[in-house]
């Protein structure tokens, strides 16, 4: 386990939204102090509610907005200050998968424009050249080379995703971010796309960042979890270790709250309900931003923020009474 | 068991102008009272476009062309709007996936809650906004009375739900259909909603039809459950025999799509091949038999009909014909449903 180099590591990232002047001024916390790391090889699952701000690090860390504040170490490098000139060569080694695939893919283009266009930005190749790759990824993402001239809306939801897979793997990236990649698809699809993203990993020895809101999906999909709450991470682990043995009480109820498809297991005495809704991360309050739905909170919670502490190897927590509610 | 819903061999079809698209094409299927019935299928499979026929709420070009739909002993197909509104919102009611959409924006909950009261019940406008706060407080809202007064905007996709659910059951429906009531929302806020409505259930004493697309919901929440795939259905069960010894490959692949989980192992997910139909030029055959690892020469040419594998589970797949060649190891042979 000691042969793990990192790719990117995150530290105290921040993005705030801004709107409205003087008085009316309203800072949007969306991003709040956000430390993780991503090994090479690895897939790193970032799952939280909506509005939790999960897709705002992969848009930060992609740099399609530009961080309020922090570091984005990809391969040693920081990110966050670089101006779009000195990123071009970033932008080639990090690529992302969307979430919508009809929204995603310029209706205009041919397939074949689509994917070759990253190529033709960041490479010097022949059209014949850009061609023969084009095909050849349309081979690797299952698709036929008849579609290379077709338009996106003659493709169904999981056949534009692979268009996009393929997008992305055409300029060769070490590092994929996949922004909820199989939730606007079908279950017996979803399964398709999961399997070929695990497929291309092991063949390409790709890195995915999947930011996701499917629970079990995801604990499918990754080697470690970060579990975010209103722009902080609340915990970080080893998938298997999260799932079998949360610590932070939101993730507790977060996990205890996943439907089972099993009729006879029965969930009532595990299941943790929390009681009200998130709250606005517009002019968050101090302290723990779990604290107003949190079952064991305290006046601390209140007033100070946790921070996130390895409390055991390679397991993040962020809680104040972490070792009180678990009896570590 | 009282039957409270008889649906026979429905057709609903959408006349578009590139051809008719047939969403549902012939299902049957029946409600007992207090039950609740999941309608699982993917996108397409015509599970909500059964809700809206039920309810009458098929707008044009769709139209159901063929079929009854009895609800207690009258059949809803036949009768004019006007009629079907007085079922509307009183024995029936309807939950729909968007609370953002199906509320109207410029009306405040109580307008909305009370306008449904006052055209099915006799209340004043006092009482009905009496009532109105009563099942507020039912559907855990806090501080109905100030709450009451807020405009669907000022609440969170869950309180929105809550809302939803209260205008629902204001005239204690008979029969309460959900339309993918928590999808939109928050695995969170999935758990409170669920656990709402297992708890209305009982109060009320009504029967619930719940359209999903997600096995777990099916699992926790409904006794019954149909499968549909293609605009027919494929399997229908009781939640025990669907999830322990499912027996239509369709049903098989669905619930082998989605991850489980033995420690420390993960295995390797087994979709199913290929793409859901195009309604718009329906297979003859099985809808399912150009994805069905299964497949013989019969299913390609016509549909199965639903052959019975215990008094509750049948499933329409040619494969339970007597006539058909046994897979070993695969759908578990009949005998076994017997005992």
């Amino acid at each position: 386990m000691n042969n793990k180099t990192l790719l990117l590591e995150v530290k105290n990232l921040k993005k705030h939204f801004v709107s409205g002047h003087g008085k009316h001024k309203k800072v949007l916390k969306a991003v709040d102090g956000i430390d993780f790391h991503i090994y090479r090889g690895e897939t790193f699952g970032l799952v939280g509610e909506s509005g939790c701000g999960k897709t705002t690090i992969g848009r930060t860390v992609i740099r399609l907005y530009h961080p309020t504040d922090g570091e984005i170490l990809f391969d040693g490098v920081d990110l966050a200050p670089l101006s779009n000139e000195d990123l071009k060569p970033f932008r080639r080694r990090i690529q992302m998968i969307f979430q919508d695939p009809y929204a995603s893919l310029n209706t205009r283009m041919t397939v074949s424009d689509i994917i070759s266009e990253g190529i033709a930005t960041h490479y010097s190749y022949s059209p014949e050249e850009r061609q023969e790759k084009v095909v050849a990824l349309l081979d690797k993402v299952g698709l036929k080379q008849e579609h290379a001239s077709r338009y996106p809306h003659e493709f169904s939801g999981g056949q534009r995703q692979r268009i996009g897979i393929a997008r992305a793997l055409a300029v060769e990236p070490e590092l994929i971010i996949c922004d909820e990649p199989i939730s606007a698809l079908d279950v017996s699809i979803q399964a398709q796309v999961i399997n070929m993203l695990e497929d291309l990993q092991n063949e390409m020895g790709l890195t995915y960042l999947f930011i996701a809101h499917d629970l079990s999906m995801v604990r499918h999909i990754s080697d470690r979890i970060g579990v975010m709450y209103l722009g902080k991470m609340m915990e970080v682990a080893e998938s298997e270790t999260l799932y079998e043995k949360p610590l932070h009480p939101y993730t507790q109820s977060l996990l205890s709250s996943i439907p089972i498809p099993d009729p006879t297991f029965n969930m009532k005495n595990k299941r943790i309900i929390l009681k009200g809704d998130v709250a606005s991360p517009i002019n968050p309050k101090p302290g723990c931003r779990f604290a107003s739905r949190c079952r064991f909170a305290k006046d601390q919670c209140r007033e100070i923020d946790p921070v996130l502490e390895e409390i055991e190897p390679e397991h993040f927590v962020a809680c104040h009474f972490v070792k009180e509610i678990n009896r570590i | 068991m009282d039957k409270l819903l008889e649906v026979k061999n429905l057709h609903t079809t959408f006349f578009t102008h590139i051809g008719e698209v047939q969403a549902v094409r012939g299902i049957s299927f029946d409600l007992e009272l207090g039950d609740i019935l999941g309608i699982v299928g993917e996108s397409g499979s015509g599970k909500s476009v059964t809700s809206l026929s039920i309810m009458g709420l098929v707008d044009e070009p769709g139209k159901i062309v063929e079929g009854s739909i009895l609800f207690d002993n009258k059949d809803l197909s036949k009768l004019t709007q006007k009629e079907l509104s007085e079922y509307r919102g009183n024995d029936i009611a309807m939950i729909f996936q968007d609370p953002m959409t199906s509320l109207n924006p410029v009306f405040s909950i109580a307008d909305q809650i009370t306008t449904v009261l006052m055209r099915h019940t006799e209340l004043t406008k006092q009482q009905a906004r009496e009532r109105a706060i009563e099942l507020l407080k039912m559907v855990e809202i806090p501080e109905p009375e100030v709450r009451i007064d807020a405009y669907p905007h000022q609440f969170s996709g869950g309180m929105r739900q809550r809302a939803m659910i209260a205008m629902a059951i204001s005239c204690n429906p008979k029969l309460l259909i959900a339309d993918e009531p928590t999808t939109a929302l928050d695995v969170t806020i999935q758990a409170q909603i669920l656990e709402l409505m297992r708890h209305l259930k009982d109060q009320i004493n009504t029967t619930i039809m719940l359209i999903t697309h997600d096995l777990g919901v099916v699992a926790e929440v409904c006794n019954k459950v149909i499968v549909m795939y293609g605009g027919l259905i494929m399997e229908k069960a009781s939640v025990e025999e669907l999830f322990k010894n499912p027996q239509h490959p369709y049903t098989i692949g669905l619930l082998q799509s989605v991850p489980r989980h033995e420690k420390g192992q993960r295995k390797r997910l087994q979709p199913i091949k290929g793409s859901p139909p195009d309604l718009l030029n329906p297979p003859k055959g099985c809808p399912f038999a150009p994805r069905c690892p299964h497949a013989m020469e019969v299913c390609i040419q016509e549909p199965s009909p639903l052959f019975n594998v215990s008094s509750t589970q049948s499933a329409s797949c040619w494969l339970h014909h007597p006539h058909a060649p046994q897979t070993p190891g695969y759908i578990q042979v009949k005998e076994d449903a017997h005992e």
